[in-house]
């Protein structure tokens, strides 16, 4: 299944909004953190991770999916909720802390709930992989042929929730696909030191369904693998396991010193930058000029530009209204 | 006695590196305790000096490690695990209150199970309701768990050492927010003046920390910080207030907090944990069943999740306004 010009050219897109939203973001988190670092100062407090680089594994698989498919995410969720088309204002909104946000303030950026994209995340490690068996299987009790994919890093794939989730969605047969993002570094731990085999996609085998890998960060390639997996949820077929290779370009959070990291090593995955990658593809095969690329990005800006103006000039939430919402 | 000042992450390193020092059982193993020195740096150093073997990254798989610690201290070790925040211990807690907790009482005190584990806890930086809870109550709740909460560096290098020489499990619980970090604002009295070499702070003894007439306040933790900047208000407004930082949940000095119950006839219990079914509650029963309770009031967390948003979180943590009006509201009252 190759993706056709119009899907290239929304993951292109996609993915420098992304990266943008990021970058962007990496720069509003250290205002007020400046000179001195401190996290709970500034417009955007608390943890911060982010994405940059791991744009092909959202946009590879978010291509195949509409607005009734169920997307779980992890603590490093923004590509994801991005791709799946969550409304940008409101999640900016959110993580600045605003009574407009996603969840009016209450969430954070690691607790997007999008309930019109059916988009969610979570800040525990693999608690994203049930929740999406349960999509599935409420999807497929309405006999609806949505699917849902849970996402989550490679360290996840160490939790107990992974695997009893492996062996739930294979016996039920639920439409589900488990996409583990490889991003090389759970925190400060190498997957050499923390997972007894090399890909994860191996473990499918011990649950009797087809797991794969899916090397080199490319969105091209995930979407074909994410296109397999999703067409055999869909027709009935059962749950799907693929491990995508990707980079991670920052810290694990915004201020993680990354004394684990070798020197040299983010920029020598800068310099296989999956979108840079995709732009030249598309420039060789004429789907993209210098013009046309410029009036893309420029459109992305404004629409970055809208979203974190609406952030910043949206008001607090009344302090009482932490008292709302416990229960509806 | 040194005079020198350290941190409180400072004091908890120090003190597991004298114990691993002095005795080859104990190891510690847990998430980024290796080459990062702990996410909160509880165990900067160790891995310089002790290697792999004995400080010992995991994966992120807690029922695991958390269960292999239950194992091994079977077996004559000591592990120190660290499970970077509170919040996460959902994942692992039947290992914890089924296993970890129960195994001594069910062999009829035949199996000695000496396990530190070692967490985070605490907001006030806006991480939001899954990074930022207090829960030692919930901990203490569960019979065969001693729960030690350090508001600085002195008592929290004692209190490891004592935990990790007790044949019992201890739940160590440490503020993000008095450990001292380079990232994240500490209150200038949690980094204390520490002797160099090891000493012990028991289990079960509470620290008056002031001297009051007034009322009781009974904390612990960041709280012990924020009530003596309420006490400091009060005083000028002619209120003495006592405050006393209970330093341990389990074993819980109860005889101190009655004795000043007795004495100021106002006990106010400040708690960053949840209001309800907690350790305001438990206060209350205590100094209730001594004959001593006459005037009660509490400040914890209004029974709601941690709000992300800053004004949102500031409502719901108690601070030294929220405590010092609770305080005179209570000596305004008849009696």
């Amino acid at each position: 299944m190759q993706p056709s010009r119009d899907q290239l050219m929304w993951m292109y897109r996609t993915m420098i909004l992304i990266r943008r939203y990021e970058e962007r973001m990496a720069e509003v988190y250290f205002e007020g953190k400046t000179p001195r670092f401190d996290i709970g100062w500034g417009p955007v407090p608390g943890e911060m991770h982010l994405a940059a680089g791991q744009e092909p594994v959202a946009v590879g698989v978010m291509s195949h999916l509409g607005d009734h498919d169920t997307v779980t995410g992890p603590h490093r969720p923004h590509h994801l909720a991005i791709a799946k088309g969550v409304n940008l204002k409101a999640m900016t909104a959110e993580i600045f802390g605003k009574k407009t946000g996603l969840g009016q303030g209450k969430g954070g950026h690691m607790h997007l709930f999008d309930v019109a994209k059916k988009f969610s995340c979570s800040g525990l490690v693999g608690a994203g992989f049930p929740p999406a068996l349960g999509a599935a299987l409420a999807a497929k009790m309405q006999g609806k042929n949505w699917v849902a994919v849970a996402f989550a890093g490679e360290g996840a794939a160490n939790q107990g929730s992974f695997h009893e989730s492996l062996n739930l969605a294979a016996l039920w047969k639920l439409p589900v696909i488990l996409v583990i993002e490889d991003n090389s570094y759970g925190i400060s731990v190498p997957k050499a030191a923390s997972t007894a085999v090399p890909t994860n996609a191996d473990r499918a085998a011990a649950y009797g369904i087809p797991g794969a890998f899916v090397p080199n960060n490319d969105p091209v390639a995930v979407f074909e693998a994410a296109g397999i997996a999703v067409e055999r949820a869909r027709q009935g077929q059962g749950p799907s396991l693929l491990e995508i290779k990707t980079d991670r370009y920052f810290g694990h959070f915004q201020g993680d010193p990354e004394l684990y990291r070798p020197k040299g090593e983010v920029d020598t995955l800068k310099g296989h930058d999956p979108i840079a990658r995709l732009r030249t593809k598309l420039m060789e095969g004429g789907v993209l000029s210098e013009d046309s690329d410029a009036a893309l990005r420029k459109a992305v800006e404004a629409e970055l530009e809208e979203a974190y103006a609406f952030a910043r000039n949206s008001p607090y939430p009344e302090p009482t209204e932490a008292l709302k919402h416990v229960f509806v | 006695m040194s005079e020198r000042k350290i941190t409180m992450s400072k004091a908890i390193a120090e003190a597991i590196d004298l114990e691993m020092a002095r005795d080859p059982k104990v190891f510690v193993m847990g998430e980024d305790v290796g080459i990062y020195g702990g996410i909160f740096s509880s165990t900067t150093g160790l891995f310089a000096k002790y290697g792999g073997d004995r400080v010992k990254d995991t994966p992120i798989s807690e029922t695991a490690f958390i269960g292999a610690a239950t194992g091994a201290a079977a077996e004559g070790m000591r592990p120190i695990v660290e499970l970077m925040f509170v919040d996460f211990f959902g994942v692992c807690m039947d290992q914890i209150y089924n296993h970890l907790a129960k195994n001594t009482y069910m062999s009829g005190g035949s199996v000695k199970l000496p396990v530190v584990l070692m967490t985070a806890y605490g907001g006030g930086y806006n991480d939001a309701a899954q990074h930022s809870q207090s829960l030692y109550s919930l901990f203490a709740h569960v019979p065969g768990l001693k729960v030690v909460v350090p508001s600085n560096a002195y008592d929290a290098k004692g209190l490891m050492h004592t935990a990790i020489r007790d044949d019992n499990p201890v739940m160590y619980f440490f503020h993000k927010g008095l450990m001292g970090l380079g990232w994240m604002s500490s209150p200038a009295t949690a980094s204390t003046p520490v002797p160099e070499g090891d000493y012990t702070v028991p289990l079960g003894q509470a620290k008056v920390v002031r001297e009051g007439q007034d009322l009781t306040i009974v904390t612990l933790g960041w709280m012990v910080h924020r009530s003596l900047e309420a006490a400091a208000e009060l005083e000028k407004a002619g209120i003495s207030a006592e405050i006393i930082d209970l330093r341990t949940l389990v074993p819980l000095d109860r005889e101190t907090v009655i004795k000043s119950a007795q004495k100021t006839g106002r006990v106010l219990v400040v708690d960053e944990d949840y209001q309800s079914f907690g350790l305001s509650g438990e206060i209350a029963a205590t100094v209730a069943e001594a004959g001593a309770l006459k005037s009660f009031r509490r400040v914890a967390v209004p029974d709601v999740p941690i709000p992300y948003s800053r004004p949102l979180e500031q409502y719901v943590l108690p601070n030294p306004q929220t405590i010092a009006q609770a305080a005179q509201g209570m000596l305004e009252m008849v009696g």
